[in-house]
């Protein structure tokens, strides 16, 4: 088997007296997503983080395609072909679609913006995506929730990545949105793609994941296939709760609500 | 490619012929982006006022004069816009101004160096000035209101020293003199209007092919032709005015200049694009990979380096550079002509063109009360209450919007 698109080995991360992440070890391969899941400061976020290298990791070692990379800016972690969709977008409100798209990478001509190859291959890019959104030229301002999302796991792909790290991408989305995006996902996989989502939403997970991690308190806490996986089992991995104790909680809660309805 | 992409019915999509121009142009107003709209109403009701109570404000003597006035604070003017671009501000122009044709003065007067390499001296000390505020701003972390208001003080404080003993310098005839007193003879005039209007036309008709040849959907031309037609009539009275006095003046060219590479900046490069970005959202322009810090700091650069050709030219336009240069109303003019004309104090939102536009309302307005012999209280409360009203009407316009910046 050849080596995973991005591999992680004894990730830790300290912030002041926090020790944020602690030894944590990722797995992910050529289009396989990941779900990553964890309570409200398990440090999913800080996962990212370190990986997308916006706040390197204290100690670990990160290798790319079998090999060891260094990643300690933005800009490396870009040219290892990592690409990262933050939860809060960071879209800029003020440019329109093709704008944010290739912020950063704007292709030139004559030293000059060019404006003509940008334009259609955000066309080309957001067709093939199915991305439905008014005008390319729409300020980013006036896009919907899902429209914002999907500009910003779009705009993730300009740099022809290896692999896609998306944080939160279904948090304050509706139903329709929510679909569109997990959509968006499957594609991002199809395409070869190594995916590492992160989710609060089990039924988001369940939906669109190859295996699912869990983070707990900093640390790895289960790992699951996700096709094998049962939800009370990954509930379980993510609250820390022994598989009987939270067997029995749910089967108390379970008569409780069953003993009320009656 | 745009054949696949679904339409949602809901969108209000902008036809692109000339009739569904108008319908959505109508839509953007009645939604509340009224774009540079309330400034060329305020200008036209301004410059009705001040024709109805002085028949000399139209003039082309006046009008020429008006131009005169302008030039040096609307450069000025320019160069804040980039900061403000950046949702920070800079204070310190009206003194790096004034510190840096006092350098001026002081190098061709005393130490008798030519007019060119006083102006290059002159300059480069605007762009040293604007890397240091723009480190500072930074690398230190220093709230961009605190540098340059230490920076307002600082340079005055320079500038008095370099004057010296008395004060005051003129400045001998000479190109930077001849900048204010020398105009184009008529026909250079014209010839100028036509290069506008031909590159104008041309940049837009090179565009428009690209786009079709590139299957992008492209304009009515009847819009386009429109644009042209309605750009060759604005410069073509404003040269036929000018002409019936002595002529373009030559800092009129200086300053179009100016404004067409600084929009050119802004509209057409990646700098210009960042410097955008940054000020939309600082974050996303990080993360997007931006090097934030070189871009804030060429921001603050141009505004120093060219408050120091405002500078310049207004020393031209005095003959002399003296304590009170680059002080008083400088300042005050060059940040509110901007913000009249619709530059966003947030970040992300403005033009030079609106600076321009501004500078024009602030200028007609001085220049219409000083026609009317009527005292600085008075025009102070005048442009104070325009400001007000311009930056109002702004943002009540913008209520309904997605984004109140």
């Amino acid at each position: 088997m050849d080596a995973p698109a991005l591999q992680l080995r004894g990730a830790s991360k300290r912030f002041g007296a926090v020790q944020a992440l602690e030894g944590v070890d990722l797995d992910v391969r050529s289009g396989e997503v990941v779900a990553l899941v964890g309570d409200n400061g398990a440090g999913k976020s800080t996962l990212i983080k370190g990986i997308a290298g916006v706040q390197p990791f204290d100690e670990g070692e990160i290798s790319i395609a079998g090999a060891v990379a260094r990643i300690m800016t933005p800009q490396q972690a870009a040219a290892y072909g990592i690409a990262t969709v933050y939860q809060d977008l960071a879209l800029c409100d003020n440019l329109d679609v093709v704008a944010n798209l290739f912020l950063g990478h704007e292709p030139l001509k004559l030293r000059r913006l060019d404006e003509t190859s940008m334009e259609k291959q955000a066309h080309t890019l957001l067709a093939e995506l199915s991305v439905r959104i008014p005008s390319v030229r729409t300020k980013v301002a006036s896009l919907s929730g899902g429209q914002r999302q999907s500009v910003a796991i779009a705009r993730s792909l300009i740099g022809q990545p290896k692999v896609v790290l998306l944080d939160e991408p279904t948090a304050a989305l509706g139903v329709a949105q929510t679909a569109q995006v997990l959509q968006l996902v499957s594609r991002l996989r199809e395409q070869g793609l190594a995916v590492i989502l992160i989710s609060h939403n089990l039924a988001d997970v369940f939906a669109v994941s190859d295996r699912i991690e869990v983070l707990r308190l900093g640390r790895n806490g289960g790992a699951f296939r996700t096709s094998e996986a049962r939800n009370e089992d990954v509930v379980a991995a993510i609250t820390g709760a022994t598989q009987e104790r939270f067997g029995q909680a749910l089967a108390e809660a379970q008569a409780e609500h069953a003993g009320g309805g009656e | 490619m745009s054949t696949t992409m679904e339409k949602d019915p809901r969108l209000t999509e902008t036809d692109r012929s000339f009739g569904g121009y108008v319908t959505s142009a109508g839509r953007r107003i009645a939604s509340g982006d009224l774009g540079s709209l309330p400034v060329i109403v305020g200008l036209v009701v301004t410059w009705i006022i001040f024709t109805l109570l002085n028949d000399r404000f139209l003039s082309a003597l006046n009008i020429t004069n008006l131009m005169l006035q302008i030039a040096a604070t609307g450069t000025i003017a320019v160069g804040v816009t980039f900061v403000l671009l950046l949702g920070e501000i800079d204070l310190s122009v009206g003194s790096v101004s004034g510190v840096t044709s006092a350098i001026l003065a002081v190098l061709i007067t005393r130490s008798g160096w030519g007019n060119g390499p006083a102006v290059v001296a002159a300059v480069v000390v605007g762009v040293l000035i604007g890397l240091i505020h723009g480190t500072l701003f930074t690398k230190a972390r220093m709230p961009a209101f605190v540098v340059t208001l230490a920076g307002l003080i600082g340079w005055q404080g320079l500038q008095l020293y370099v004057l010296g003993q008395g004060g005051s310098i003129n400045i001998p005839d000479g190109p930077v003199t001849a900048l204010t007193d020398q105009f184009l003879v008529p026909a250079y005039g014209w010839g100028l209007a036509a290069i506008c209007v031909l590159g104008f036309g041309a940049v837009q008709f090179t565009r428009r092919t690209a786009r079709s040849r590139a299957g992008l959907p492209t304009g009515d031309v009847t819009l386009l032709i429109l644009q042209i037609v309605g750009l060759a009539v604005v410069l073509g009275v404003t040269v036929l005015v000018l002409n019936a006095d002595r002529g373009v003046p030559m800092v009129i060219l200086v300053y179009l200049v100016i404004i067409v590479v600084c929009a050119f900046l802004l509209r057409r490069t990646s700098f210009g694009r960042h410097l955008f970005a940054v000020g939309g959202n600082i974050e996303a322009a990080r993360r997007a990979g931006i090097r934030v810090d070189a871009v804030r700091i060429a921001a603050f650069t141009i505004s120093s380096a060219l408050a120091a050709v405002g500078g310049i030219l207004a020393a031209s336009r005095l003959t002399a550079v003296t304590q009170s240069s680059g002080g008083g109303d400088v300042l005050l003019y060059a940040i509110a002509a901007a913000v009249i004309g619709g530059t966003s104090l947030f970040g992300g939102r403005g033009s030079v063109w609106s600076a321009l536009l501004g500078m024009i309302v602030i200028g007609s307005i001085t220049n219409g009360l000083d026609l009317l012999s009527v005292s600085s209280a008075v025009r102070f409360m005048v442009i104070g209450l325009v400001l007000v009203v311009a930056v109002l009407l702004d943002s009540l316009s913008r209520r309904g919007q997605p984004q109140r910046r």
